[in-house]
């Protein structure tokens, strides 16, 4: 009796086990389409040129390969209920089949012309984001955007060799058209990951590699005005927490950031208040101005140093992944290493001997460094 | 066959080295691996391909390299591998004597070959290229002292059979042994070809 | 010496498997071994899902989560993987053939001792001051940063187990090669000796780049030299290159023994051959050959170029033909068949549509664009896991259950069997489902922790909960398997009924030389045929005579314990200790001292008498 039902239990689930799978699959399929994940960090939801026509090569798997599903599933349910071994068949020998010539051409072939649907868009769009043309010197389009990105252990310095201004952390880019991105690294292999803009590139520590991204202008406004951007590649403790963040800005407001930027290169920063002015004789005194210049016009040698910090006021996170305030920045000054463990900021000055005042100053100083009013 | 049966170069069967089970499976085995070592020097080649301009400070491939000293070192290895197919020739005749020989005169050879090739690395590190100097440093001296090494290696084995088997003569015991010993050896000629090519006539003409 | 096996004491049986040549015996220390590994490997696998079960956590720290990944992926392929796989082809390969053990029965050993010692120094990390943590890829800029010894371990560990592979690898196919028995022709091979014949191919032809880019890699970060160093002319993208060109193919060498497995299961219990056998022979062959055709698949993003990228894209998605093959085939094997369903074939079954989700997100994975986005994301860890999990881990479960009793003489509990199976399942794909999602939402791969907010967190809950399920089920699997040792009873030769290739030909356990007499081979499924014609036995194909064995030796053991104390020598270098370069040299003496007495001292074996063998049960081997 016990087995009767064991055995019964066994072909029930044989047979609803295939259909549980298809629905999951079904429902793959459907959250796909429906977009999940958050706007600012989900490649399905993608808010450029490059995340689509990656979402779309995706689209176009998918369906091949759910087609692919189907067939198989729908094989695998009818054999595994009609060919069971019923009751009396115990000794049947079924008959030996070799093997079917004609199937067996049926699904090489067709697999196969699914395989060249997928390739031929693939191949295209391969080279279609390869094309840098537009950056490289003898096809220069002096109008695009160009931005030299340099990855180190745990932050990101965007420089825009055009007009000679350097930040970190928060990359400022053109809506609507297509910028160019040179990607180094400068002590290990990082990468370089917008999820919700376009694929990744990694930034190698023998050559420079180059790719484009386009930031579309309504998707960025539906994401919040803020994209969040990863690091792709294993390259010690804080790896996850090596993000840094993006601000797509209509064109003619990221060109009036970049005059900003060039001019706040000649200009004198004057702290606006006495705390600020005490931060900023703290900010020399503790060594802080020997690795993150002020000045947005100053690229200093990397390995070794920090992000450039002449728009730190303006930026929405602390070290990339804290919100921006207050008590955030003096967490970070007071204990760098509980936040990012393993960062190279933590043994260059003496945290335990900065005082709640001095964090106050320092953070006061910091703050007020800001280029836009 | 019973392989520690007393033959006579009658008996002897024509190869001897495949006679036994045992010696099937040697034979294919051996293939086999130097399949594998094919592959293994084949990604050396491709890393110092690499790297063999990335001279650093050092010298460069055309500013160290002689055509004299590696031709003779050539020379030698590939007279060797004519001394081993000459004791493989005498081995199927069941000439103990004259096969001990052959492998002997191998060894001296490959002895002279090692000798040179130290004798050269000693001045290229006095010139400046050494395996820690620069990345061309590095991939050179991983290659052609991987060989070098295989080149010890097979020394070594040469001399353990030659004086093992002194007492006991040929038989299919041991056959397969010798016969393994000398298709590693034309590997180790073969290699070194690829080396004297790629390395260093190709080195010289940059 | 008697064939009768004799009670003995612990210490005597020690010192037997210690210095055993014997291939059944050495499949189970492969088993043990490779069991044992994977359970660390699971126990690493539970503490990274318990750490990222919740955002911002601090279960681990960040550094010794990445201890864990890089070991719990190491010790995952290269420790419990292959080692698995590997037993299963020494258990049951040589006597699929007819043969009475593998061509090198010494180098069968050393194999084993290699891989054991290279998996005990790679785990000391733990314990001598950190586990590697650049990842089971190890790439080249961070694992030469790392700090410490754990990448040193990784290389010296990893480079004296990948020996005893090799090693493994050849003998396989020198056996195949030689040893088959009278009539087995090479298209009347079970599959599953096809698949171990293709592996070991891969397997020759596939370490000896990661021996290389491992030799590399030891002489950067132990002699200084510049391989990998841009600062003095080199270049880490070459240990990209020979990482990968070893590891696609290792991908096919863990998952073609495990399709063999289950062309076994999909016959036997569907009472029927397999469908287009031959095809099935070519797949294999051409999935081996395009395994080495295709390796920059997982450099898609390092940079290389439009041109490679296609090309690279094409060939990766060309190799879905001959596994999709694979598949239709397996499924008409059962159409039309008998099928029943225990504990191996019910892994077999779910197999199929698993292993298939996985190969199709490898197709997705293929196309470099899409790659752009899903590389170094959880989508691939989701890819990966499906088709390991889903298909060489299923595969061992299935092979464990299913020559179990040919092994050791009893059958594991089925009921208990399909407990765990069950468990596994559902625990399976609740981790590794959603992860697929995780990936296209954003989460990058060998985080320690993920930010709250960006839509993470019940994703990574879900795929905790999932691992809960599995660690219970391997669990209810070790109690399976004590409980048999303890209580089950003797089977027959043939404990399925159904068994259709030689080794169900020879008795549960097998007799220490396989076959009494060889067995004449009249066609595929060879003992199919004998009993489609009546006979309850092989055919004999030579007259009853002595059998000719080979010695034990504790040599291969010694061999391996040299290089192991070698490597410490080597570790500790850097460190500049004195006692470094005496180490190597002892170690070295132990090693090649031992070899040369091995090449030296004669070894003949021993016979078996011909009226020892007439003494035995008729159940033992074929009669004369």
């Amino acid at each position: 009796m016990q087995k009767k039902l064991k055995e019964g239990f066994d072909q029930a689930m044989k047979k609803w086990l295939p259909n549980l799978r298809l629905l999951a699959l079904f429902s793959f399929m459907a959250l796909l389409l429906a977009g999940c994940g958050e706007p600012f960090v989900s490649a399905l939801q993608p808010a450029g040129e490059v995340a689509k026509m990656q979402f779309d090569l995706m689209i176009l798997a998918t369906l091949i390969m759910v087609i692919v599903i189907a067939v198989v599933t729908v094989i695998f349910i009818i054999t595994l209920v009609k060919f069971r071994r019923k009751k009396g068949e115990e000794n049947k020998i079924p008959k030996q089949v070799e093997g079917n010539h004609t199937l067996e051409v049926i699904w090489t072939v067709i697999p196969i012309l699914l395989l060249l649907v997928l390739a031929i868009p693939t191949v295209s769009a391969t080279f279609e984001l390869a094309d840098v043309k537009a950056m490289e010197p003898d096809t220069r389009d002096e109008d695009a955007v160009v931005v030299k990105v340099t990855a180190n252990l745990y932050w990101w310095e965007f420089e825009y060799p055009d007009h000679e201004i350097v930040t970190g952390q928060e990359l400022v880019v053109p809506t609507d058209e297509k910028v160019y991105f040179e990607l180094i690294a400068s002590d290990v292999k990082h990468s370089f990951w917008i999820p919700a803009v376009g694929g990744k590139l990694d930034n190698n520590t023998d050559n420079v590699n180059k790719f484009w991204l386009e930031f579309d202008s309504e998707k960025t406004e539906e994401a919040g005005g803020l994209f969040y951007g990863k690091c792709a590649e294993l390259c010690g403790p804080s790896h996850a927490l090596m993000d840094f963040k993006v601000k797509p800005l209509p064109r003619a407001e990221f060109d009036q950031w970049v005059d900003k930027m060039v001019a706040a290169k000649d200009a004198e920063h004057v702290p606006a208040s006495d705390v600020a002015k005490a931060g900023e004789e703290l900010f020399t005194s503790n060594g802080c101005i020997a690795c993150h210049a002020v000045n947005p016009g100053e690229v200093r040698p990397k390995p070794g140093t920090g992000p450039n910090l002449a728009n730190f006021g303006d930026r929405s996170t602390i070290a990339g992944i804290l919100e921006f305030d207050k008590e955030n920045l003096k967490k970070w000054l007071k204990d760098p290493e509980d936040v990012k463990p393993g960062n190279l900021m933590t043994d260059t000055y003496d945290h335990d001997g900065l005082s709640d005042q001095d964090l106050d100053a320092l953070a006061e100083y910091l703050m007020g460094l800001k280029i836009e009013e | 066959m019973h392989v520690e049966e007393k033959l006579t170069a009658e008996t002897f069967p024509a190869e001897p080295e495949k006679a036994t089970l045992e010696g099937k499976n040697k034979f294919i085995g051996f293939w086999l691996f130097l399949g594998g070592e094919t592959v293994l020097f084949a990604s050396l080649f491709a890393t110092y391909l690499a790297l063999n301009k990335s001279h650093a400070s050092g010298p460069s491939s055309q500013e160290l390299f002689e055509l004299p000293l590696a031709f003779i070192m050539t020379m030698i290895l590939l007279a060797s591998s004519l001394t081993s197919v000459y004791s493989m020739y005498h081995m199927k005749n069941f000439n103990f004597k004259k096969m001990q020989l052959w492998i002997g005169l191998t060894v001296l050879l490959g002895a002279s070959f090692l000798a040179l090739e130290i004798y050269e690395f000693n001045h290229y590190v006095h010139l400046g290229h050494t395996i820690t100097g620069s990345a061309f440093g590095s991939a050179f001296y991983l290659l052609v002292g991987t060989h070098g090494a295989h080149v010890l290696f097979g020394l070594c084995w040469a001399i353990a059979l030659m004086v093992r088997n002194s007492k006991r003569g040929l038989d299919l015991y041991n056959a397969p042994k010798y016969y393994v010993f000398s298709l590693y050896w034309h590997f180790i000629d073969v290699v070194w070809v690829f080396i004297f090519t790629v390395v260093y006539l190709m080195g010289m003409v940059g | 010496m008697s064939t009768v096996a004799q009670k003995k004491g612990f210490g005597a049986v020690l010192w037997d498997y210690l210095t055993t040549v014997d291939h059944k015996k050495i499949a189970k220390l492969y088993i043990m071994a490779g069991g044992f590994f994977f359970l660390l490997g699971g126990i690493e696998a539970l503490l990274i899902r318990i750490q990222l079960a919740v955002p911002d956590s601090n279960f681990v720290s960040a550094g010794f989560f990445n201890e864990l990944l890089t070991m719990h992926g190491t010790t995952m392929i290269f420790l419990a993987a292959m080692p698995l796989l590997l037993g299963f082809m020494n258990a049951v390969m040589p006597i699929q053939i007819g043969a009475r053990d593998v061509a090198f029965p010494f180098l069968n050993a050393l194999g084993f001792w290699l891989f054991f010692f290279g998996g005990l120094f790679l785990n000391l990390s733990w314990f001598l001051g950190g586990a590697p943590d650049a990842g089971w890829t190890s790439y080249a800029s961070l694992s030469l940063h790392s700090e410490g010894h754990g990448i040193d371990f990784y290389v010296l560990g990893l480079q004296i187990a990948g020996l005893g592979t090799l090693i493994g690898g050849i003998n396989f196919l020198a056996t195949i090669i030689t040893m088959r028995a009278p009539g087995m022709t090479y298209m009347r091979m079970p599959l599953f000796t096809w698949t171990t014949f293709v592996a070991s191919a891969l397997i020759l032809f596939a370490f000896p780049p990661l021996t290389v880019g491992l030799l590399l890699l030891m002489f950067d970060r132990i002699f200084g030299t510049a391989i990998f160093d841009p600062a003095l002319g080199g270049n880490t993208i070459i240990w990209e290159h020979f990482f990968w060109i070893f590891g696609h193919p290792e991908v096919y060498i863990l998952i073609l023994p495990a399709f063999g497995i289950f062309s076994e299961i999909f016959s036997t219990f569907s009472r029927k051959r397999l469908f287009g056998y031959s095809s099935m022979v070519f797949a294999t062959v051409l999935i081996g050959f395009l395994g080495f055709m295709v390796w920059a698949h997982h450099m898609f993003t390092t940079g290389l170029g439009p041109i490679a990228n296609s090309i690279f894209a094409v060939a990766t998605m060309a190799i879905a033909v001959p596994t999709g093959i694979k598949i239709f085939n397996w499924l008409f094997t059962m159409w039309g068949g008998s099928l029943t369903f225990p504990t191996p074939m019910m892994y077999a079954v779910a197999f199929i549509p698993s292993f298939i989700m996985g190969g199709v997100t490898g197709v997705m994975l293929g196309s470099a664009p899409q790659d752009y986005q899903y590389h170094d994301t959880y989508f691939v860890v989701a890819h990966f896991h499906y088709v390991i999990v889903g298909g060489v881990v299923f595969a061992v479960l299935a092979g464990t259950h299913y020559w179990w009793p040919k092994m050791f003489g009893k059958m594991l509990n089925d009921t208990l069997g399909k407990v765990t199976f069950w468990l596994f399942l559902i625990g399976f794909h609740l981790t590794f489902f959603i992860q697929h999602f995780l990936g296209l939402m954003g989460m990058p791969r060998r985080v320690f922790t993920f930010l709250p907010n960006h839509g993470w967190e019940l994703g990574n809950m879900i795929s905790s909960i999932g691992a809960a399920f599995m660690a219970v089920a391997v669990l209810i699997m070790l109690y399976n398997i004590v409980v048999t040792s303890v209580k089950g009873e003797y089977v027959s030769a043939d404990p399925w009924g159904d068994g259709r290739t030689l080794e169900w030909a020879v008795a549960s356990p097998p007799a220490e030389y396989n076959f009494k007499q060889l067995p004449l081979v009249r066609g595929l499924d060879a003992l199919w045929v004998e009993k489609m014609q009546g006979k309850k036995e092989m055919t004999p194909a030579e007259p009853l005579g002595d059998i000719h064995m080979p010695n034990s030796s504790i040599l291969p053991l010694i061999i391996s314990f040299g290089l192991f104390v070698a490597a410490f020598g080597f570790l500790y270098h850097p460190d500049g200790v004195s006692w470094s370069v005496p180490v190597m040299i002892i170690g070295g003496i132990i090693t090649f001292g031992s070899m040369t007495l091995r090449s030296i001292i004669d070894d003949h074996g021993y016979h078996i008498h011909k009226e020892d063998l007439m003494d035995d049960d008729d159940k033992k081997g074929v009669e004369a």
